[in-house]
């Protein structure tokens, strides 16, 4: 058998874009082309594997550190389960919002994967899916050095979505600058919004990668989501599962990693304004209220 | 108290000023801008501090300073014998600062005269979901193993800044389950630049919670005084408080050596607050001036001179029946204090000392050494404030070297240049002098000594002293180096 080499991916993106269903589905896609993958669920809220386990919440690696007294007591059959397709499952779960520190959670339940042997030579791919926002050091720990080396931005055509997507190109390069870090791509999720496809397609090629793929909105991936289940293992022979398949295909022969190169706020804006996502500012009216302006 | 200007033989400002030359010429550019204005020879005249301070230590040398909750933990909060004083966080730091001061207590062999202390051992777990739930339950388990403990105080180490634990929302609920006082201090050790800060954030936590909080059970008088900044090292305050007796007056309330935390919520009702470590306690000296208009008077009990001066000093706040008191005290105890100077200083004349102490006791011990004929050739301290060093500048004889943080470089090169007799600092420092064959005293612990504080400190500091510089050990030492 030729020597495999793991692929460690890292999927970020704005808060409710998508990350979690879009990570699911293609890692659905993968198994489904006979891939060996395993999700590390990076985000308190712990549902990253719902779809692929068809459970409403996994015991979480801090959740049984905080019952059984330290992570020296765990073992790693405890949190990690096998769902749809052979996929292995681990989230590293959390405090709720407002008190703690969910980052060192993160760094705690991967330390636990790696001195636990989790990263085992059978793996093809092991998928990252972090928080919406890279808030401190711990969110930005499945990119450390020997981690993720291939990052996916999820996305849309939406403002907000966008500029996320370029704020996480510039922590990319921080730590591009200084190991192997690469941006592979943006992932657009559509949300049907205006020359969304030209957009993104746009965005990407100023930061220096490409939009593998663009996922259209239909609303199978919600009645599967509802039987917790992804597109493909509720849906085989649906166009949007075809979808997933297709993006799960480009990534596996994905060759682009870039050092993305990230825009300044004003050529960002430029961009939206020539796809008229946004109005050129009128100065004279910013900070005024609508009844006075 | 103006000084006369003291020369010493062989140090003028410019042979101090070529020795700090020559020291900082060791370090890289940056660093030795930095370092050089912590640096200068002593300037008496002027009465003011020749030296930067309070500022960020250098990174890559080796200092001598705590941090913040050292401050907290170490001093103010863990003297006060009737609390239990909780280390929030992972263990270290509670371990290490566990009785490791000397502050002794006095009480019940067992029963009441040991320090309470408790950590919260943080663990993996804690940091990611915060620490408040079992600081809760820790609080209340504290409280059933020491029911005689009248107050907690939960003293906050790093993570628990970083992770936004919210103390100080635990203490007031707990607190009123508990129907005791439990007082958050927020002393992360990441906070400022030394153990300064912790001292600043303690005396606030003071301020904000314990004073005015209680009354006196015994009736009020003219002579009520408080005595502050006393960590009854190796025992400082019984010896002070018995003097302070002597001339008449009650001392009320201890701050916060062998301290009691009811009597330091009743603080706000003495007539005098004498302090003796400035640096640590003045912040809520002039809070208790501004707020209930009690006086407050520095003092220093280190040697017969400048004991017979705090004493009058302290005399001239009261009425004629103290001042006669304080008179014939010092007329009691003065033969026997010139006996013991006219057993050591025959052997301890013209002999030289070098200091680097916290914040207070290098301009303090020097009266005391040269009552033994000793003189200082240099002085400097780890976290003292310019404000300390304005005091110091008279205390030292003029031209010597002045070193605020000094880094051990720094103090081992002047050492071999000044080539002192006996050197007074802390225990990271000690061995180093005593393989270069320098006779060496801890003067944090007294090295396990004490108490100096006092006329009955002074026989034992003079002895401490004589031991340790006429030690025949110094003659058989050859250093290899």
């Amino acid at each position: 058998m030729a020597e495999k080499k793991l692929r460690q991916i890292a999927i970020y993106g704005k808060g409710g874009i998508g990350k979690s269903t879009t990570t699911q589905n293609t890692v659905a896609g993968l198994a489904y082309l006979g891939k060996k993958v395993m999700i590390v669920g990076c985000d308190p809220k712990a549902d990253s594997t719902r779809l692929i386990l068809h459970a409403k919440e996994q015991n979480t690696v801090m959740d049984l550190v905080r019952e059984k007294g330290t992570v020296e007591d765990l073992e790693l059959e405890d949190v990690m389960k096998v769902g749809y397709g052979d996929v292995k499952c681990v989230e590293s779960g959390g405090p709720e919002p407002g008190v703690g520190c969910a980052g060192r959670g993160v760094i705690t339940a991967i330390n636990f994967l790696e001195e636990e042997g989790a990263y085992t030579e059978d793996l093809d791919f092991v998928f990252y899916d972090v928080l919406g926002d890279v808030v401190c050091g711990g969110f930005a720990m499945p990119i450390r050095e020997g981690k993720a080396e291939e990052i996916y931005i999820v996305c849309s055509g939406e403002m907000m979505a966008m500029y996320a997507a370029n704020n996480i190109a510039k922590g990319i390069l921080k730590y591009a600058s200084s190991g192997k870090v690469r941006l592979a791509g943006l992932i657009c999720n559509a949300r049907k919004t205006d020359k969304e496809f030209e957009l993104v397609s746009a965005l990407a090629a100023k930061l220096g990668t490409q939009m593998i793929h663009f996922v259209p909105r239909d609303n199978q991936v919600q009645r599967a989501e509802m039987r917790r289940m992804t597109v493909i293992e509720y849906s085989p022979e649906h166009p949007q599962a075809q979808e997933y398949r297709n993006l799960a295909e480009k990534i596996l022969n994905n060759k682009m990693l870039v050092v993305p190169t990230p825009l300044e706020m004003e050529e960002l804006e430029d961009l939206l304004m020539e796809f008229g996502i946004m109005e050129a500012e009128d100065e004279t009216v910013v900070g005024k209220a609508e009844k006075a302006a | 108290m103006t000084e006369k200007i003291r020369k010493v033989p062989g140090i003028t400002k410019e042979s101090t000023q070529e020795m700090i030359d020559k020291v900082l010429a060791a370090y890289p550019e940056k660093a030795r801008k930095k370092r050089a204005p912590h640096l200068g020879p002593n300037d008496p005249a002027s009465g003011k501090s020749c030296v930067q301070s309070n500022k960020k230590t250098v990174p890559g040398v080796m200092s001598a300073r705590g941090c913040a909750y050292a401050g907290a933990k170490g001093v103010v909060w863990g003297p006060i014998r009737d609390m239990v004083h909780v280390s929030h966080g992972p263990v270290g730091c509670g371990w290490y600062s566990w009785g490791t001061r000397r502050n002794l207590m006095s009480g019940i062999n067992g029963v009441t005269q040991f320090g309470m202390q408790f950590t919260s051992d943080f663990q993996e777990k804690d940091i990611v979901y915060g620490g408040d739930k079992k600081l809760k339950t820790l609080l209340a388990e504290a409280h059933e193993l020491f029911p005689l403990a009248k107050g907690i105080s939960v003293l906050s180490e790093c993570p628990v800044g970083l992770i936004g634990d919210d103390i100080n929302s635990v203490a007031k609920t707990v607190a009123k389950e508990l129907d005791l006082p439990i007082i958050p201090c927020n002393c992360e050790g990441f906070r400022g630049v030394s153990q300064s800060l912790g001292h600043h954030i303690s005396n606030d936590t003071i301020r904000d919670y314990i004073i005015e909080t209680r009354e006196f059970t015994e009736p009020e008088t003219p002579y009520d005084i408080a005595l502050i900044g006393d960590y009854n090292i190796g025992g400082d305050v019984w010896s002070a408080k018995a003097l302070l007796e002597e001339i008449g007056l009650n001392v009320k309330s201890v701050w916060t050596g062998d301290g009691e935390m009811e009597k330091i919520a009743a603080t706000h009702k003495v007539k005098l607050n004498i302090i003796h470590c400035y640096r640590s306690m003045n912040y809520m000296c002039k809070v208790m001036e501004e707020k209930y208009g009690i006086p407050w008077l520095e003092f220093n009990f280190f040697g017969p001179t400048k004991i017979k001066e705090s004493l009058r000093a302290i005399g001239q706040c009261f009425d004629a029946t103290i001042q006669e008191k304080v008179e014939a005290v010092i007329a009691r105890h003065e033969p026997i204090m010139q006996a013991i100077i006219d057993e050591y200083k025959p052997r301890l004349a013209g002999k030289k000392v070098m200091l680097l102490v916290g914040g207070l006791r290098p301009r303090h011990t020097i009266g005391a050494y040269e009552d033994l004929g000793m003189e200082c050739v240099g002085a400097g301290y780890e976290f003292a404030h310019s404000d300390d060093y304005d005091r110091t500048a008279p205390e030292m004889p003029d031209a010597t070297v002045v070193y605020d943080d000094p880094s051990e470089y720094e103090f081992e090169k002047f050492a071999e240049t000044l080539k002192p007799d006996l050197i007074g600092s802390g225990i990271k420092e000690k061995y180093i002098f005593q393989k270069m064959g320098i006779p060496f005293r801890q003067m944090h612990s007294w090295d396990y000594s004490g108490p100096y504080h006092g006329y009955q400190g002074f026989a034992i500091f003079a002895r401490d002293v004589d031991m340790a510089v006429n030690s025949p050990t110094w003659g058989l030492v050859k250093s290899p180096f």
